[in-house]
């Protein structure tokens, strides 16, 4: 088995257009700028993505939306040190927004990843982010019901990676990445090195190679914090 | 009136300090973004607190020097920070389990309005611009106290603890304890309970800035902070 892939132009290659893409990544903590940069050489359009944020500065997912990519984000925190990118389109009226609490969104797609259509969580009952969902009482609280989210793609970042799918990550970086990596139809993970077979010591693999469909390497993987500190654009 | 209470009133840091004085040693505990981050300058002597980022993140330590950032290493503000001995990492959705599960024992926020039924209103004014929630409405469930750090009054003077939440709201009935400029109050049984208030303050004073009843229950406390 080997599931690597050559370069980050062809681990994108097969995104079309109208796709919802799980971007991991918290703010730039484990997101994968280089694969989004190659997704913004091929440019589809009309794309639903499912980040936590909605990006920062001018690169990564905000470089995205300014590209026009982006059809629908979903997200809980579409605030930055430098929103303008989503901020401006959406106060135009030209990106739409599914804000979702974060550990609602986690929790989400861990359902879509584990099989599980919906479940019952306290978090924003009697809140406007509540409206229209079935509520049930449970041991005398009240809690909200909410469903899986899936996606066609799902673009992440780790540290280690083997030709089998086996991934490690990087810190914080961690965040939703094994998750989104479990909820889309095809997971692709940029890596900083792919290493044999065997030399992840398999009780330190966080996400199994059976969530994973492609491995790119990308040593020295960017930051989009750094970047934004040199006020970088993309393209 | 506010004249007179703005010469009195606790400084955020002091408010900061006051909420530290709560938390045991040995607790597991969740700072919010911004104002309450600072309580964690504040433990007290010879306890410990381990502090939890919704990131992924448990038993981090203070910002890093500049220039020794390592930006896969940040706080749910998304700030640098540093790790201690016995730190953990994990993804977000066992991040959320620690939240909603009821393992953290304390999570302390910002509001902009409290109720007197525990009410609480932290993340939109309501008034339009890019809605943002991010994990405040998960944080209000499951942390054995929420406690809350205000200013006792908004800057143009209106009381901030009500009778009822006029802005949207972030979690129903979860607030058990704030921390404000003034005063020192438990939500109990739907009702603010005063347990400290500013010794320079008189209690018709506060009363007058408060927007429901202070119910007293046993003696109120001074609320005495040293001046940071």
């Amino acid at each position: 088995m080997d599931k690597t892939i050559a370069t980050v132009a062809d681990a994108v290659a097969e995104i079309p257009d109208g796709a919802t893409i799980m971007i991991g990544g918290f703010g730039g903590s484990g997101a994968p700028i280089e694969l989004i940069h190659a997704l913004i050489d091929k440019r589809p359009r009309d794309l639903t993505v499912i980040n936590n944020n909605a990006g920062n500065g001018h690169v990564g997912i905000a470089a995205m939306i300014e590209q026009d990519m982006v059809r629908k984000m979903v997200c809980s925190f579409p605030r930055s040190a430098d929103p303008r990118a989503f901020t401006e389109r959406y106060l135009e009226g030209r990106i739409e927004l599914e804000l979702v609490p974060q550990g609602t969104l986690a929790e989400r797609i861990r359902a879509g990843g584990a099989g599980i259509p919906a479940f019952y969580t306290p978090t924003s009952f009697g809140t406007d982010l509540a409206k229209g969902k079935p509520v049930e009482e449970f041991e005398g609280r009240s809690y909200v019901q909410e469903r899986w989210l899936k996606a066609d793609f799902a673009i992440i970042k780790a540290q280690l990676g083997d030709p089998m799918g086996n991934l490690t990550y990087r810190m914080a970086g961690r965040n939703f990445n094994p998750l989104m990596a479990m909820a889309a139809t095809r997971t692709i993970a940029q890596v900083s090195q792919i290493v044999a077979p065997g030399e992840i010591d398999p009780e330190q693999v966080v996400t199994p190679g059976i969530f994973v469909n492609g491995v790119v390497q990308v040593a020295n993987p960017q930051q989009e914090e750094s970047l934004n500190r040199q006020e970088a654009v993309y393209p | 009136m506010s004249d007179a209470i703005n010469a009195i009133k606790l400084s955020n840091a002091q408010i900061a300090w006051r909420a530290a004085q709560d938390i045991e040693d040995g607790a597991y505990v969740n700072l919010g973004i911004g104002f309450p981050e600072m309580v964690a300058k504040f433990q007290p002597e010879g306890r410990e607190a381990i502090f939890h980022t919704e990131n992924g993140v448990l038993g981090f330590g203070e910002a890093p020097k500049e220039g020794e950032e390592d930006w896969d290493l940040i706080n749910a503000g998304k700030k640098a920070i540093t790790l201690k001995p016995g730190s953990a990492f994990f993804h977000h959705a066992d991040s959320f389990s620690m939240v909603r599960g009821g393992h953290l024992d304390v999570a302390i926020l910002g509001a902009y309005q409290v109720a007197q039924n525990g009410d609480l209103a932290n993340w939109s004014t309501g008034k339009g611009g890019v809605p943002a929630v991010g994990g405040a409405m998960d944080l209000v469930h499951g942390a054995k106290r929420v406690a809350v750090v205000t200013d006792h009054i908004t800057k143009k003077g209106d009381p901030k603890l009500l009778d009822a939440c006029t802005m949207p709201l972030t979690g129903v009935g979860c607030v058990t304890r704030v921390y404000t400029s003034l005063a020192v109050v438990d939500i109990e049984d739907g009702q603010f309970v005063l347990r400290e208030k500013l010794p320079a303050l008189s209690f018709d004073d506060l009363q007058a800035v408060t927007g429901a009843p202070l119910n007293v229950q046993g003696t109120v406390g001074d609320l005495i902070v040293p001046a940071l």
